[in-house]
Order: C-alpha cells, then sequence, then structure tokens
C-alpha cells in the first residue's frame, strides 16, 4: 500500500468537495434520522481511524496496539463520571491527558527498531493494557464492564437523548473540531517533516531532522486523539467493556484506514464508514460470513487495489479528467 | 521443590510445543523477512485435521500426527503458490494485512465447519496418566511432547547443517542472487521450506490439541505467542527461537501456576523489555 507521496504543503483553503462532505453529514439529521446511533459510532470510529493515520498514514508506524489508547480513554472518561463528574467536556480532557501520557510514555519503546520490532511491542502494549483492564476489576468493572455512567447534558442544555441526537451532535461537533486541528497539523512543515521520516528516515536524519523525538511527537498526537475518541464512545453508550483494548479493535482500525486510504485526511473517515455500514449490514446476515468476506476483501485489496476506496476514486476521478481534457486538447 | 520440578517439566514441554509450531515462522519470518500472521492458521489446520481423523475416522494417534503434518504441508505448498509468492517483495504492511486477512478467512472458516466451541480430545490410553519419577508425578503426554520435540529439533538441525538441501536452504537466504547463480532453484527452496514449516505447524497444532485447545480464535489467541519465540529468539538458525521457546514455555507456566493473579501480564510485560532491550534477540546473528 504506497501512501500518497510527500510533495509540498497545501493552501489552507478549503475546496468545495471538502465543504460539502462536512454539510453532509451536518445534515445528517435529517438524512438518516433513524440511524443516527449507527452514525455517532461511525463518527467516533472515524475520529479513531483519523488518529491512526497520523501513526500508520503519516508516520509510516505500522502499530496492532493502537486501541490501547483508545481504551484508556474511554476508561479515563467512565470512571470521571461514574465519580458523579458527568461533565462531558471535562471527560474528553481528562481522557486526551491520560492517553496522551500513556502515548508518551510508551512512544520511547514503540519508536526504536524497525516494522516488526514496532509490531510487536504495540501488540504487546495493546494487550498488557488489556490484560490490566481484565485483572483491575475494582476500577474497571473487569468482564462486565463498567456500569453506571451519569452524564450530564451537554453544555448544560443538551441530555443525551434516546433517539441518540445530542450523541450525533456532540460526536459530530468534536471530531469536526478535531479534523480541522490535524489538516492544519499535517499540512504544516512538521507534518510534511514527518512525511518524509516515513518515506525516507535516513535522509531526514541527514538533513538535521531530530527523527526520534518527531514521531514521538507525532505518536503522543495521535495517543490523544484515539483517547478522545475512546471518551465519546464511552460517553455517547455510557459504557465500557474490556473490548475497547481487545486486538480485534486494533485490526479492525487497520482495516478501516486501509479500506479508506492512509495518509489522505479522508480516508479514516470514508474508511469507517463503509467498514461500519458493511459490518452493520453483512453481520445482520451472518458473522461468520461476515469474518470471512471481511478477510478476502483484504488480500484483494493488498494485491490489486492501491489506496483504497478514496484512492480508487481519486484515480477514476483523473482517469474521468483526462478523458475530458482530451478532445479539447486535440484541435 | 517437587512442585517446581514438575513445573518446571510443564513448561519445557510447552515451550517445545511452541518451538515447533514456531519454527516455520522463524523461517519465513527469520530468514526471509516475510511477516505471516496467518501461521497459526496452519497449526489449526492441523489440530482440526488430527480431531477429524481421530473421532470420524478413528486412524490411530501416531498415524494422525503424519497424516496432519502432510495436510497442512500441502495447504501451505498450495497458498505460496497463489498468495504468499507474491507477497515476498511487498511492504511489511502489505504483508500483514494480506495474512491478517487470510487469518480471518481461515477463522470464518473453521467455525463454519466445526463450530464455535472447543473441540474436545481424547489422548489415546498409551499416553494419558502420570508416573512417578524421583518423586515427582509428570504427565506421560508431556513427555511425549519433549520426546518428539527433542528428536525433530535434533532431525532439524541435521537437516540444515548436514545435508545439501539445508545448504542450498542457507545459501538461499543469506545471498539469493548468488545462490541462483550457483545453479540453486531459490523459488523452489523458498517453496519446499515454506511447505515443511507450514507442516510442523500443523504436526505442532495437532499435538498441541490437548495442551493449547483448539477453537476457530486459535490464530489469532497464539499468534503473539509464535511471533514472540521468532521475534526475540532472533535469526541465527534453529538454536535462538529454541532457547525462547523454551524459556517462554517455563516463565508461562510458571506464572500461571505462582502467580495466578497476574496470569498473561508476565508474558507481555516480558515480550515489551526484551524486545526493547534486544531488538535483534536473544541469539543475534553477527
Amino acid at each position: 500500500m504506497k501512501p500518497a507521496p510527500a510533495t509540498q504543503v497545501t493552501s489552507g483553503r478549503a475546496p468545495l468537495e471538502e465543504i460539502v462532505f462536512w454539510l453532509v453529514l451536518a445534515a445528517g439529521f435529517w438524512l438518516w434520522p433513524s440511524y443516527l446511533p449507527l452514525a455517532s459510532q461511525v463518527l467516533i470510529a472515524g475520529l479513531f481511524a483519523l488518529s491512526f493515520d497520523l501513526v500508520l498514514g503519516y508516520a509510516g508506524i505500522v502499530s496492532l496496539g493502537h486501541a490501547a489508547y483508545f481504551g484508556v480513554g474511554a476508561y479515563a472518561a467512565g470512571v470521571l463520571s461514574k465519580l458523579g463528574w458527568g461533565e462531558p467536556f471535562s471527560g474528553l480532557l481528562l481522557a486526551a491527558l491520560c492517553a496522551g501520557v500513556t502515548g508518551f510514555l510508551t512512544s520511547f519503546l514503540v519508536v526504536r527498531g524497525k516494522d516488526l520490532t514496532r509490531l510487536m511491542v504495540t501488540t504487546g502494549i495493546g494487550l498488557l493494557l488489556f490484560e490490566l483492564a481484565n485483572r483491575l476489576t475494582d476500577i474497571t468493572g473487569g468482564n462486565d464492564g463498567l456500569i453506571g455512567m451519569e452524564m450530564s447534558p451537554v453544555l448544560g442544555a443538551f441530555r443525551f437523548d434516546m433517539y441518540g441526537k445530542v450523541a450525533y451532535g456532540y460526536s459530530l461537533a468534536v471530531t469536526f473540531v478535531l479534523f480541522l486541528l490535524m489538516r492544519r497539523i499535517v499540512n504544516s512543515p512538521f507534518g510534511l517533516s514527518l512525511r518524509g521520516i516515513r518515506d525516507n528516515p535516513g535522509r531526514m536524519l541527514a538533513l538535521g531532522y531530530p527523527v526520534h523525538r518527531r514521531l514521538i511527537a507525532m505518536y503522543t498526537l495521535a495517543a490523544v486523539y484515539a483517547g478522545i475518541a475512546g471518551a465519546l464512545l464511552a460517553q455517547t453508550t455510557q459504557f465500557v467493556g474490556t473490548d475497547v483494548l481487545s486486538f480485534n479493535r486494533s485490526a479492525e482500525l487497520m482495516v478501516m484506514l486501509i479500506v479508506g486510504g492512509t495518509g489522505m485526511l479522508y480516508g479514516g473517515l470514508v474508511g469507517a464508514a463503509v467498514f461500519m455500514v458493511a459490518h452493520h449490514y453483512l453481520s445482520g446476515i451472518n458473522p461468520t460470513y461476515w469474518q470471512f468476506w471481511l478477510g478476502a476483501f483484504l488480500i484483494a485489496i493488498v494485491m490489486f487495489g492501491r489506496g483504497g476506496v478514496l484512492g480508487g476514486c481519486m484515480r477514476l476521478a483523473r482517469a474521468w479528467r483526462a478523458r475530458m481534457a482530451k478532445p479539447a486538447a486535440e484541435p | 521443590m517437587t512442585s517446581l520440578l514438575g513445573v518446571l517439566f510443564d513448561g519445557l514441554a510447552y515451550g517445545m510445543l511452541l518451538f515447533l509450531i514456531s519454527v516455520g515462522l522463524a523461517v519465513t519470518l527469520g530468514l526471509m523477512n516475510f511477516i505471516n500472521l496467518a501461521h497459526g492458521a496452519f497449526a489449526m489446520l492441523g489440530g482440526y485435521v488430527c480431531v477429524l481423523a481421530l473421532q470420524r475416522w478413528g486412524l490411530p494417534f501416531l498415524v494422525v500426527l503424519p497424516v496432519a503434518f502432510v495436510i497442512s504441508a500441502l495447504a501451505g505448498l498450495l497458498l505460496e503458490r497463489v498468495l504468499y509468492r507474491y507477497l515476498y517483495h511487498r511492504s511489511h504492511l502489505d504483508q500483514v494485512l494480506a495474512t491478517i486477512g487470510l487469518t480471518f478467512m481461515a477463522i470464518a472458516a473453521a467455525s463454519y465447519f466445526f463450530g464455535p466451541m472447543q473441540q474436545p480430545l481424547q489422548v489415546p490410553r498409551f499416553l494419558s496418566g502420570q508416573v512417578s519419577v524421583l518423586g515427582v508425578d509428570l504427565n506421560i503426554y508431556r513427555g511425549f511432547l519433549l520426546a518428539v520435540g527433542a528428536a525433530l529439533t535434533v532431525a532439524l538441525t541435521l537437516a540444515l547443517e548436514r545435508t545439501r538441501f539445508g545448504a542450498s536452504v542457507r545459501a538461499a537466504v543469506d545471498r539469493p542472487r548468488v545462490a541462483e547463480a550457483l545453479g540453486i532453484r531459490v523459488g523452489l527452496v523458498f517453496q519446499i521450506t515454506f511447505a515443511v514449516g507450514c507442516g510442523l505447524a500443523g504436526l505442532g497444532g495437532a499435538l498441541g490439541v490437548q495442551v493449547l485447545g483448539l477453537d476457530p480464535a486459535f490464530p489469532l489467541k497464539f499468534i503473539v505467542y509464535f511471533l514472540l519465540v521468532v521475534a526475540v529468539g532472533g535469526t541465527s538458525g534453529l538454536k535462538g527461537p529454541l532457547y525462547a521457546a523454551l524459556l517462554l514455555g517455563v516463565i508461562d507456566v510458571a506464572g500461571k501456576y505462582y502467580i495466578p493473579q497476574i496470569g498473561a501480564f508476565i508474558i507481555y510485560a516480558m515480550m515489551v523489555i526484551l524486545l526493547v532491550l534486544r531488538p535483534q534477540g536473544l541469539v543475534s546473528r553477527k
């Protein structure tokens, strides 16, 4: 899977497609009113995939343990509200802080070594935290999950309702703000230097970039994002189970991002939408089939598809434009 | 004291089993630098072949083991032809994705054919029970595992170091282009090596139904252990993975026996620490 090559810092102006994309999401209240709970899940998974894109797509670190930070965030927000502090935004902040600290501390282990070592270390960290959550039943509720979260209304005015309206609006707002921030970061000189590190770490080191420190910064940032996504899931569903830390979540996360396309900003969101909707319908038919076809699809994407759904669309669009431009250029 | 010896014995048997399953991975991952997360699926195949052959076809246990080896090796050969050989030169991410995909398919297929439950398996009578050696009760089946593992390790070492084929494997891994120029058919050598590795995984899976259990989640549940054996063992032939597997087995069994409340924690913590301290493995090449 070749990510988009590092080219240049793009201008900060948002093109029309991007504005339409977010307007459609905002119109979700009227476009898919009965699917709002699923749509919130998609947004949260999308935010999580964005965070993973920072690690995999922009920094080039192959990780199978990213759920660790998602889970830390979810438990942080969950425990805070269980202790009686139900204000949502402070829950997000605490989750971001906890996940960020975890990410920062573990990043030193992760950025050492090559692909395989990184893969193993990230997997190990994920499994360690999963075991920890399983054992610390006093805090996490262990296998039964964390029950009894009480959330206060968002901004003191919007109470979480049964139809998931507030949950959707809240998730969308948080995702949008974090997306804007991420867009700014990956297009900054800092983001560009990371793409350079991904493509050729030796050369970037020779050019005088502090490769390790940049990777640590990016990994920590991604952990913060993942923590906030986890907190969103905890707050909107008012439940945290140990599955927030499971290996499956990390593996599915990778699938989502690959399906969408890495290193293209929107890849995570598109991939999460495709994955979650397909999962919703196909596993309704038969969960075993779902897993089988998911596996087949993954192999197909590696063998034939480059850049996932988004990359495929962009290739089609380019081919279409070239075809339209040809007759005009000929005479 | 006696319990210490017992735990050591169980741990060594467990480690030997891990070594048998992982040795194929040591070749593909350690020597050919190919990340094969689907390796556990071949072990699972061997396990299901064993259960089927014992319970439906009624074959004797000692016949079942080579059958499991052959079927898994054939499956490996087939997949090497249709899938793996296209992935050797791809990025690590591609290899991870494709082999995770394969693992998902294997899990789905296993639960479709055999259902999601654990497969029960009765060990033949001559291998069940305990013997008392110097006052320590030893499980006969685990002793059998140790014996088979030791015999296979000796055979593999001899095959790799003393035979012509072993020499061409080492040559193909070290300098594929020079080996090719000397008339060694590198592609074929890799194919056979890969198939033997898958066969050994299948054999290990068949032997391990008793110890590790068998259900469709097997490939994901144990892949960490197999990867660990190779990653910790390093890439210098068979010695590294063997030591790593035995160490891992003893520590895991001892941890679960003496400090059950921490359980699997020890293994994961040890893995992270070892990988950070020795990224090249316990026994490194240079």
